[in-house]
This record gives structure tokens, C-alpha cells and sequence, in this order.
């Protein structure tokens, strides 16, 4: 079978990674609910865990793959605690507009 | 169908299908759209041949982040379109943001790419189930036991914050 990045090329998975990454940042900069947000937040782990194997294929490297698990651990991590947060607000807020959240402004 | 045109097609679903999750007004089609949106790079991972990579990407975030997400946004019952419109400052100034984020990455990818050579395959065995284990368990022995403190500790953090808090009079 021949090699992935021999028929692809590396070039064409850094374009896509860079497009994702930008999309999933626009969209945190874009949006004011704060789910849609979390969202966006996980496009651009998505995005880097990507290039991350692509070149862990292009150096041959198992640790690349390692990387990406550990982030993913992360990632779950964080949506599970950010999730929690986002309930705790909604229930002293009634809402989960990002908007709203101005208390500890000066 | 060649590898290029499969991950052409790939490609565009995964662009599509993040871009659909950022601009839909209901949340629940935002979530449905961005569970596409990761089984596509599920399948970008199984072109690279990363069975191990693909399975995991696909239980962890597929499976269990998803859920979670829809199981907030069904709690909350945000399942209706009430978002407040932006004004339009704000959603110039994120466009522009946007153009210019895509821009200055791209650039500089364009400009990095000469460096980067051609690649030649050597034939070995680096990706699999049986190879990552053991660079996971042998060499990441440390970081894998602290990546699961870091699970168990925000599972405690989740269930603490999520609790109903009793009132203090």
C-alpha cells in the first residue's frame, strides 16, 4: 500500500489544520453562546491534534500519537469541568450569554 | 476513487460541517454538525493509518464529549433560536479577525513550505496498537498515571460544581 502523505502531501493537511484552526477561532470570536463557544474551542483542539499526526506520519514518530492521547484526555477534562461551570452560571444567571457575565468587570 | 479525492471529499466535509457548527442559530444542530465534523477527522486519522488514534477520537470525543454537550443543552433547554443578535461592530471586527487570523497562518505556512522535504517511507512499524502501547507505557509511564489524577480530579471538580448548593440562612 502506498504511504499516505506520498499520494496527499504534507502541504494539503497544514492548509486544512490552518483553515479548521481558523474556523473553530472565529467562531469563539463570532458567537456569544457560550456552548457553541465550547464548540469552537474543541474544532481547534481538533485542528492541532491533526497536524500533530500528520507529522508524527511524516517523521515516522509514534510520540506525535502519544501527544494527541494526551490531549485528548485534556480535552475531555476541560469540556467536562467547563460544562459543570457553564451549568453552575446558568443556574445563577438564568442565561448563558457570555454577555451577561460582567459582574467582575471594574 | 484514489487517496487524493478521498481526502478531498474528507477535506470539504470536515470544512463544511465546522464552519455549519459556528454558524448555526440552534445549538442541537451546532452539535449534530460538529459530530460529522469529528467523525470526519476520525477518518482523516484512519487515512494515516492510525487505527489507535482513530478508535479513541471517535469514543472519547464522538461518544462521550458529544453527549455531554447535548446533555447540557437539553438541560439547560437552549433547543430554541433566542440568540440575541450582535452588533454589527462586533461581528465586522470577528470577520476581519477571521480573514486576517487565515491570512497571516497561511502566509507563513506558504512561506515555510520549501523546507519541508520530500517524504520516503521506511517501512517500519510505528503506528500501530501494539508499538504506541509500549512507547505509551514504557517511555510516558509518568505522564499516562498523571493524565489519569487529572481525569479523576476534574470528575470530582465536575460533580462539586454541578451540585445544587445549599442555601446558608
Amino acid at each position: 500500500m502506498e504511504n499516505i502523505l506520498q499520494a496527499i502531501g504534507i502541504e494539503n493537511y497544514i492548509f486544512l489544520s490552518v483553515m479548521l484552526f481558523c474556523i473553530g477561532a472565529f467562531g469563539v470570536l463570532y458567537r456569544r453562546n457560550a456552548i457553541i463557544m465550547f464548540m469552537s474551542i474543541e474544532i481547534m483542539l481538533n485542528a492541532v491534534n491533526l497536524l500533530l499526526v500528520a507529522f508524527s506520519t511524516l517523521h515516522q514518530d509514534a510520540e506525535g500519537q502519544v501527544f494527541v492521547f494526551f490531549s485528548m484526555a485534556v480535552a475531555a477534562a476541560e469540556v467536562a469541568v467547563g460544562l459543570a461551570i457553564l451549568v453552575s452560571i446558568f443556574r445563577n444567571t438564568g442565561s448563558i450569554d457570555i454577555d451577561n457575565l460582567k459582574n467582575l468587570k471594574g | 476513487m484514489s487517496l487524493l479525492t478521498i481526502f478531498y471529499i474528507l477535506a470539504a466535509v470536515t470544512l463544511a460541517t465546522g464552519f455549519m457548527t459556528v454558524i448555526s442559530k440552534n445549538p442541537i444542530h451546532s452539535a449534530i454538525y460538529l459530530v460529522l465534523c469529528f467523525f470526519s477527522i476520525g477518518g482523516h486519522y484512519l487515512l494515516f493509518n492510525a487505527q489507535f488514534l482513530a478508535l479513541v477520537h471517535i469514543i472519547v470525543y464522538a461518544g462521550a464529549i458529544m453527549v455531554l454537550i447535548l446533555f447540557t443543552i437539553m438541560l439547560m433547554n437552549l433547543n430554541k433560536e433566542n440568540e440575541p443578535i450582535k452588533s454589527i461592530a462586533s461581528v465586522l471586527a470577528a470577520v476581519v479577525a477571521f480573514a486576517l487570523l487565515c491570512f497571516v497562518m497561511l502566509a507563513v505556512f506558504i512561506k515555510a513550505m520549501p523546507q519541508i522535504e520530500n517524504y520516503q517511507s521506511s517501512g517500519q512499524d510505528y503506528q500501530s496498537i501494539k508499538v504506541l502501547g509500549k512507547v505509551l507505557l514504557n517511555e510516558y509511564m509518568v505522564p499516562f498515571e498523571f493524565v489519569s489524577i487529572l481525569l479523576l480530579v476534574a470528575m470530582i471538580g465536575a460533580v462539586l460544581l454541578s451540585k445544587k448548593q445549599k442555601t446558608v440562612e
